[in-house]
């Protein structure tokens, strides 16, 4: 089977400034809803305690609203369906220090009375807590962006390591911006796929800058928007048929991993989306608009060449035994 | 056909290493080394505590006091007034201007760590800022010890107590079965067991139910409420006769009625200590009083040797077992309190396995027969390396010990569709060289040359963001990072070196002709 067979090299960069203004326009609307709407930070951020509550049978979410709220320090809680009918989840700012009596002992029996459940998860994080977690999670996603810098730097040339960012920040900020649209829970976990994005949309752009790389090397052309063209065409196939790959395996993950993990691969679906997109679309105009030039790389590139050949002759001459 | 290659051999071996070290895990056997389920998988608690360190820096101010009450009666030396001013400051005053000198040198000698100021016959005994420090540290690293041995005596299956940065203590307990039990271990880590005896203030005692508690203070005493009934008051000297320190056993007995009793033993000095203050106090009470809780107060009939103490209540037989059991490992310097707490039931673990393994397994066998209908035989060897990779990454966290968590689980999700990328790449490049009309040969070592450095570059930039999360990660994130880590190393052995070797022994069977069967492209007359 073969869907992706071009003769003639797509005309992407002709379009390039189109895809700038959209890009432009999805990252604005993201910064907009993460500053004006924030952040639904869960547990894990927030600080508070949550209990979740299997029922034998559909929960009486009504009942149980009425019994909690029989005790005036859980007035604020909610309390909600998780995944399905039986079970339900009850949240609270509530934190509690003490070791002998928690938050589940107490609703096993404040709950007493309306039918026969378990209490299957009771997680407490205190807001120091909660705030710590805040501050490294932002430490590491300022680490790992920092590091993937340097790295791109040394393999490539500094634009390479600009535009690959500048398009990190791009998908992890429409990402976020998603995050904020559907009012998904901000925990641990969805910072984790915050962090898978960045390394795999990296992974996609490298490909992709790969490619070009080699392009400017051998290519007959040398206009640096065809050079992109024919490289971005080359490994369309590829950058497609691996975000297909990957896009259903999240999805199995998404729609039969369970409720907890929903927070986590929803955020990794957005994710393989936009980086796709910005991958081939965003990554390599950003190059050319960086002022990448392709006469300087190749000049460059044969000057290290001549030296290295340069070097090669001296180290004969050295062991002919001639210097 | 062509022999053997060396890359061949090298992934067989991987294969062969992935399959064997992955047994145990896979077939849950009871020697070997195995993956161990995460708390989010099995059900357990996982805790993060806290120290309340002042509390150890009051307790050590205690028995401080308590140590110059003793030195000082035990060499005759004439004081007044002891009492506690602050953390770490303990003053008093001498009678006899002659017991200066003996007072400063005995105390000294005896008490560490504190530096004496005098005002006239006044006193201050303070602790060092290096001593309170060494307390602090003290108090942490004791309470570290104390929950291990109490939770490794409650008889559970491995149990993790660790320290986690400067004061917090890291507590994770697998395998709890159900709340009550959960409850149970919960209580047993809190209680502090902090064992004083302590003398009953009989010339005030009359009016305890009157008194306020900074009255009390003043005369040098304490009020604390009986434990089985609140209202019920007791007036005792602040300062203990003796603490649980000097305990060296403690064990579950029964009294005349049947009734479980904690019986336990001093050692010599706290024998002594009690034998004396027996001796001296006999027709006075003496209250057992037990985290700030008096458990009974009975009357001293005569000087009471040995170092056998009772204390009994009306306990039921896990509530003094437990108890003894908190004794024994000894009290803890400070009580501890919940920072954050995790408790996974075991059915909600169950439901959690059921889930991710159902996601991992549709997951992998779309990609399977993706690459199968879209690359044809090279998707079959694609396959073949992705099942490699699938067992050496159990095989490398079996090694470690690893936990596996249901983030976790999603890192193996993710490797698996990420491990195929490497040879997506290749296959496309092999395509287009095939497509140029170069030979199966050529374009094999060509396409994987080409392929090498993106698919390095890639997966380098992605174990970096791997590696960060891990370092900075807690607790589950760091599972997702370990196996997504591992997946990707083991994807470079599996996808690129494995597949390699694959097509280079099956090289000579490749028929240009049949293009389509090898590698699922139409043949345009191959040379």
């Amino acid at each position: 089977m073969e869907i992706f067979r071009y003769k003639k090299p797509l005309e992407l960069m002709k379009q390039s400034k189109r895809f700038g203004i959209l890009s432009i326009l999805l990252v604005s609307v993201s910064l907009v809803l993460i500053f004006a709407k924030g952040f639904n930070y869960g547990l894990d951020f927030a600080g508070g305690t949550l209990v979740q509550v299997h029922y034998d049978q559909k929960a009486p979410i009504k009942k149980v609203r009425e019994a909690i709220t029989k005790d005036k320090k859980y007035e604020g809680a909610s309390v909600t369906y998780f995944g399905n009918d039986n079970e339900i989840i009850i949240r609270t700012k509530n934190s509690s220090g003490s070791l002998g009596k928690d938050m589940g002992d107490t609703m096993r029996q404040l709950l007493k009375g309306t039918g026969h459940f378990e209490v299957r998860r009771v997680d407490m994080v205190g807001a120091k807590v909660g705030s710590e977690l805040r501050e490294k999670g932002m430490m590491s996603l300022f680490l790992a962006i920092l590091g993937i810098l340097i790295y791109v730097s040394f393999r490539f040339e500094w634009r390479f390591a600009v535009a690959s960012v500048l398009a990190l920040v791009h998908d992890v900020t429409i990402a976020m911006g998603a995050v904020v649209l559907f009012n998904v829970e901000v925990n641990l976990d969805t910072l984790a796929a915050l962090l898978t994005i960045l390394g795999y949309s990296l992974n996609d752009t490298i490909i992709v800058f790969d490619r070009i790389r080699e392009g400017i090397q051998t290519s007959k052309e040398s206009a640096l928007d065809r050079i992109i063209n024919e490289s971005v065409t080359q490994t369309l196939s590829r950058t497609t048929l691996t975000s297909l790959t990957t896009f259903f395996v999240v999805l199995t993950l998404f729609l039969f991993g369970g409720e907890i993990i929903k927070g986590f691969s929803f955020t990794l679906l957005v994710g393989i989306i936009v980086g796709t997109y910005s991958s081939i679309f965003v990554a390599s105009p950003l190059l050319m608009w960086l002022g990448f030039s392709v006469k300087d790389f190749r000049e460059k590139e044969a000057e290290k060449l001549k030296r290295e050949k340069e070097k090669e002759k001296m180290r004969q001459m050295y062991e002919g035994g001639t210097l | 056909m062509k022999t053997l290659n060396f890359r061949l051999v090298l992934f067989a071996f991987a294969l062969i290493f992935g399959i064997v070290f992955s047994i145990p895990t896979l077939t849950q056997s009871e020697s070997g080394k195995k993956i161990t389920l995460g708390l989010d998988l099995q059900g357990g608690l996982h805790m993060l505590l806290g120290i309340k360190d002042e509390i150890a820096i009051e307790s050590r101010t205690k028995s401080i006091a308590a140590s110059v009450k003793y030195l000082f009666d035990d060499e005759e030396i004439i004081f007044d007034d002891l009492r506690i001013a602050g953390p770490g400051r303990v003053t008093f005053e001498l009678l006899d201007e002659d017991d200066v000198a003996k007072a400063k040198a005995l105390l000294k000698k005896e008490i560490p760590g504190t530096v004496l100021a005098e005002d006239g016959l006044k006193f201050t005994l303070s602790m060092t800022p290096e001593e309170m420090a060494r307390t602090k540290a003290n108090a942490i690293k004791q309470a570290v010890d104390t929950i291990r041995n109490r939770l490794n005596e409650f008889g559970l299956a491995e149990p993790t107590v660790a320290k986690q940065g400067e004061d917090k203590i890291l507590v994770e307990v697998p395998g709890i079965k159900t709340q009550a039990d959960e409850q149970r271990i919960r209580e047993l880590i809190a209680r502090t067991a902090h064992l004083q005896l302590m003398a009953v203030d009989e010339d005030r005692a009359a009016r305890v139910m009157s008194m306020s508690a900074s009255e009390a203070k003043s005369y040098g005493d304490v009020i604390l409420p009986d434990v089985y009934n609140e209202h019920e008051k007791y007036l005792l000297r602040s300062i203990p006769v003796l603490d649980g320190s000097m305990l060296t056993d403690a064990k579950v007995g029964f009294d005349q009625n049947n009734q479980p009793v904690i019986n336990f033993t001093l050692n010599g000095q706290g024998a002594k200590i009690f034998g004396d203050f027996t001796a001296k106090a006999v027709g006075k009470r003496m209250a057992v009083v037990l985290d700030n809780k008096v458990y009974s107060a009975p009357v001293i009939r005569e000087r009471i040797g040995g170092g056998h103490v009772q204390i009994s209540g009306n306990f039921k037989l896990s509530e003094a077992h437990d108890l003894a059991i908190a004794l024994r490992s000894g009290a803890l310097l400070a009580p501890v309190y919940v920072m954050e707490k995790r408790s996974v039931g075991p059915s909600l673990g169950a439901d959690n396995i059921k889930a991710s393994s159902m996601a991992l397994a549709l997951g992998f066998i779309l990609v399977v027969v993706f690459m199968v209908l879209y690359y044809g035989m090279a998707g079959v060897i694609a396959d073949v390396a992705l099942i490699g990779n699938l067992f050496l990454i159990l095989a490398i966290m079996s090694l470690f010990g690893a936990t596996l968590t249901l983030p976790g689980m999603a890192g193996i999700v993710l490797t698996v569709g990420m491990a195929v990328d490497a040879n997506v790449i290749i296959n496309e490049r092999i395509r287009e060289l095939l497509h140029e009309g170069k030979s199966v040969a050529k374009a094999i070592e060509e396409g994987y040359n080409k392929a090498f450095t993106a698919i390095l570059d890639a997966n380098v930039t992605t174990l970096i963001a791997a590696v960060v999360l891990w370092a900075y990660g807690t607790g589950p994130l760091k599972g997702f990072a370990l196996t997504m880590g591992i997946g990707i190393l083991a994807s470079m052995l599996t996808a690129i070196v494995g597949t390699h070797g694959i097509y280079q022994w099956l090289l000579p069977k490749i028929d240009r002709k049949r293009l389509g069967f090898w590698f699922g492209i139409k043949t345009e007359g191959g040379k």
